[in-house]
């Protein structure tokens, strides 16, 4: 359901350029129900589940992705982007469990730390235990906050 | 011309960043820290041009109220999170794919990633 009224509006917003006619709206229909039939086949049942529409939930997501979500991004694209220059890395796998439970939390934290630069999340094991590619590492065995900061504890209250 | 001074400036840093991910394309030794280099700066430099057209086509909304300007704007609103939600998945995929057919990180202090699928290995064998 979550898929499917995202994919219509998306649609709709897409092809929207000053009026609405019905053929975009079947059209816009049509597409959605496609998407829900791939998205369904393809993802683990309950994942899209609607617990995932509540606005407390969506108010925290928003908080953290213009808060230390943005402000992490710009200090680390600046230490990337020193490193560049500079070319002093000291790269590295590293593994830490962030102890998240679900899917959802996990591609949460796991796009956020890819997103940031001179992080990568290489692989995620069945148990969730993250393994991350770092571009300067200070220790073989780094604290999560190391690696990725408050990310962590932001995801586990909005995801779990 | 403030405005097209203010989104002068964040086109140029946009594209600061991304010559900087050009440039990390060359120095840099293997493919996870090339990786770094080409998918971070590319996207911190793109989302200074998204930040560019925002301003651009909100501001020329507000001061003309044509409809083009607002579909701009809402375009690249869909652009960016499209974006913000398809780089990282693409560059994990990309990773993965990378560390699973036996591409080693070059220098490397420490591959816990290597250490764990011997161990799997062990087992199983």
């Amino acid at each position: 359901m979550f898929v499917f009224v995202m994919s219509f509006f998306v649609y709709l917003l897409l092809s929207w350029s000053g009026s609405m006619s019905v053929q975009e709206v079947t059209i816009a229909f049509f597409l959605s129900v496609a998407v829900v039939l791939v998205a369904s086949s393809s993802s683990r049942p309950g994942f899209w589940s609607l617990t995932k529409l509540d606005p407390r939930r969506w108010w925290l997501f928003l908080r953290y992705v213009f808060g230390p979500f943005a402000v992490g991004l710009a200090q680390a694209n600046w230490d990337v982007a020193k490193r560049v220059i500079t070319g002093e890395i000291n790269p590295g796998i590293v593994k830490f469990d962030p102890g998240l439970k679900t899917d959802m939390g996990r591609m949460m934290l796991a796009n956020s730390i890819t997103l940031t630069p001179g992080t990568l999340t290489v692989d995620i094991d069945d148990n969730g235990v993250f393994y991350i590619h770092a571009i300067n590492l200070t220790s073989s065995t780094p604290t999560e906050q190391d690696i990725c900061g408050s990310f962590g504890q932001w995801t586990r209250r909005i995801a779990g | 011309m403030i405005l097209g001074l203010f989104v002068g400036l964040l086109l140029l840093v946009s594209l600061f960043f991304n010559c900087l991910g050009v440039v990390s394309l060359y120095r840099f030794p293997d493919v996870y820290t090339r990786m770094h280099g080409a998918t971070k700066c590319s996207t911190f430099g793109t989302l200074f041009s998204v930040f560019g057209l925002l301003l651009y086509s909100f501001v020329r909304f507000m001061a003309e109220g044509e409809r083009r300007f607002l579909v701009l704007f809402i375009h690249v609103v869909i652009g960016g999170v499209v974006l913000l939600i398809s780089n990282p998945a693409g560059a994990h995929a990309l990773a993965r794919a990378a560390h699973r057919s036996g591409i080693l990180p070059e220098p490397a202090v420490v591959d816990a990633l290597e250490e764990a699928d011997k161990s799997k290995k062990e087992v199983a064998a």
